[in-house]
């Protein structure tokens, strides 16, 4: 589902952040991306939303290789991708409900089907009640939820997740994992970024660990 | 549980594709014409200043157009007076002006007998004392000689006048024209106004929603971004401003509609009294349908147009930088 062949992102101003990244995930895998801040964990997820292009080598995801995608495709690509941020990036003047559905509104879906979907959405991360609050009204973890439904309402094959639980305690970090966890079940290919070493052991998946740019270990969960 | 979509999402059909694009279209022209009126005080602003500079080469135009129309019903007045010699007594001037009928230039000509002559001279008043003095009528016989319209140009004008100076009964002849051209002549000036006016204050209008839209595009910016992260096209993203620009041309354009309306309800006023002083009538041409639509096309595509171009400036579409 992702596949990456010595791929290499260098920054002019700030060189190499990422050297001869070589992986791939199957469908309906869940992966951990951990490593310190710097490692090019955000990079890499980058690289697979199409928010930049590789220096060099080839990124396949979803049958499309982003090397060659043509630019006005690339929309396309991130539909067929969620995407969640530590700082969730919801916009702060819309309500819950408009939020989550952007993605869909982008696609130009009707009205009734917009508003049955979000509402899935909003009711597998448990804010279905809270759909006309803004965003502001709501706690981090809410937020993050938020941003969670945003990214799984278009129902995308392959979930991205940088630092998701960055700002959140462990509890609340617990519960959104948790949440993950439940879309790898239907099939959803996950890569999680983070540096919750702890819960990354806990829950025993896969997990890429970088080091300045480079893939030092990649250790199988059972 | 929702199940994530097959690996390549379905394309849909033509008709299917052709249907979400006109509703995506309608609602976005009509949720951007909510947002307009969402800020009414800035966006009032904007469309006054649009229908500000329309209205001024709109309004000139409308001068021009009555003014054509004014000198229209004065070419009705003869192009040339011929003024016979005094001997020509009114009878004579009668099988004159059937042979000048015949003329290929002429098509028409007026006999202005000498008692006529006489007592329109004696209505204008004033003159009373001055005719009793007189034992005898010293007015000449006129003819009043209309040329045909092919034949109503300046320099056709005087060959005719020439020709008619020597005939044996013509004293002489007076043109009505040279005041004619002149004011042929500030009528093209003024058209060139209209469009140089109009060359320049659309420019102008150009550059107010250019500017509007470009602001407009700063002040939404995360949102733009957070689209494009979700999936949205550059189109998608873009017609909303464009959209926008057409909504401040049409607007602007029927604010400029109104003023020159307006402008000319007020002045209508005025122009009967000055025509009635002439004993005549003169209903002031406003913007016609045609002229109208003129107006409203040119401005909503001037709208179009300075969005796009804030667009294409500002917007860089999906590309990962
Ligand atoms: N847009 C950018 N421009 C220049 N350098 C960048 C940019 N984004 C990341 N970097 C650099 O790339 C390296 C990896 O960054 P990042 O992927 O954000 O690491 P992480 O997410 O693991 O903390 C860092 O050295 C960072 O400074
Ligand atoms: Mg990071």
């Amino acid at each position: 589902m992702i596949q990456f062949e010595h791929v290499f992102k260098r920054y002019p101003e700030r060189g190499e952040a990422l050297t001869n990244i070589s992986f791939e995930m199957k469908v309906g895998e869940m992966a951990f991306l951990t490593g310190p801040s710097g490692a090019g964990k955000s990079t890499l997820l980058r690289l697979i939303g199409l928010l930049e292009r590789p220096t060099r080598g080839d990124i396949v995801v979803n049958g499309r290789n982003l090397a060659t995608l043509p630019r006005d495709r690339i929309p396309y690509h991130r539909r067929d991708v969620g995407m969640i941020f530590q700082d969730h990036r919801l916009l702060p003047d819309r309500s819950v409900f408009d939020n989550v559905a952007l993605p869909l509104v982008v696609t130009g879906l009707g009205h009734k089907e917009v508003g049955r979907r979000v509402r899935a959405a909003l009711d597998q991360v448990g804010l279905l009640k809270r759909e006309r609050a803004i965003p502001v009204a709501l706690s981090g973890g809410e937020q993050q939820r938020v941003g969670i439904a945003r990214a799984v309402v278009g129902r995308p094959p392959v979930l991205l997740a940088d630092e998701p639980t960055g700002n959140l305690d462990p509890d609340l970090s617990k519960e959104i994992f948790q949440l993950f966890e439940r879309f790898q079940y239907v099939g959803v290919t996950l890569l999680i970024a983070t540096h919750d070493l702890a819960l990354v052991k806990s829950m025993h998946y896969r997990t890429f660990s970088l080091g300045e740019g480079r893939l030092v270990n990649d250790t199988r969960g059972w | 549980m929702l199940k994530p979509h097959s690996r390549r999402r379905r394309l849909p059909k033509l008709a299917e594709q052709f249907q979400i694009w006109l509703g995506q279209h309608v609602q976005n022209a009509l949720a951007t014409l909510g947002r307009l009126f969402d800020t009414p005080v800035p966006t009032g602003m904007t469309v006054a200043v649009i229908g500000i500079s329309l209205a001024f080469p709109a309004a000139l135009y409308v001068v021009a157009d009555n003014l054509r129309t004014m000198a229209g019903n004065w070419d009705q007045t003869a192009a040339i007076s011929l003024f016979l010699r005094h001997d020509v007594a009114d009878e004579a001037a009668t099988p004159l002006a059937d042979q000048l009928r015949k003329w290929p230039e002429i098509a028409r000509v007026d006999i202005i007998s000498r008692d006529s002559a006489l007592n329109e001279f004696r209505a204008l008043g004033g003159f009373e004392e001055a005719l009793e003095q007189l034992k005898n009528n010293p007015l000449p016989v006129v003819l009043a000689i209309y040329p045909q319209a092919a034949f109503a140009l300046p320099a056709q004008l005087e060959t005719l006048q020439n020709k008619l100076l020597r005939l044996q009964e013509a004293d002489f002849a007076r043109m009505d024209t040279v005041w004619l051209q002149r004011f042929q002549a500030i009528l093209d000036l003024i058209q060139t106004g209209v469009v140089l006016l109009g060359g320049l204050l659309g420019m102008g209008v150009l550059l107010i929603v250019g500017n509007t839209i470009r602001l407009e595009i700063l002040n939404r910016r995360i949102e733009i971004e957070i689209m494009e992260l979700v999936g949205a096209t550059s189109a998608f993203i873009r017609r909303p401003f464009l959209y926008a620009g057409a909504w401040y041309g049409l607007l602007g354009g029927l604010t400029a509609w109104l003023l020159v309306t307006l402008a000319l309800i007020l002045l209508q006023g005025s122009v009967s009294r000055l025509a009635s002083l002439y004993r005549s009538e003169f209903p002031l041409a406003g913007l016609g349908v045609s002229e109208t639509l003129i107006v409203l096309s040119g401005s909503i595509a001037l709208g179009l147009i300075g969005s796009w171009i804030a667009v294409e400036r500002h917007l860089h579409g999906t590309e990962p930088n």
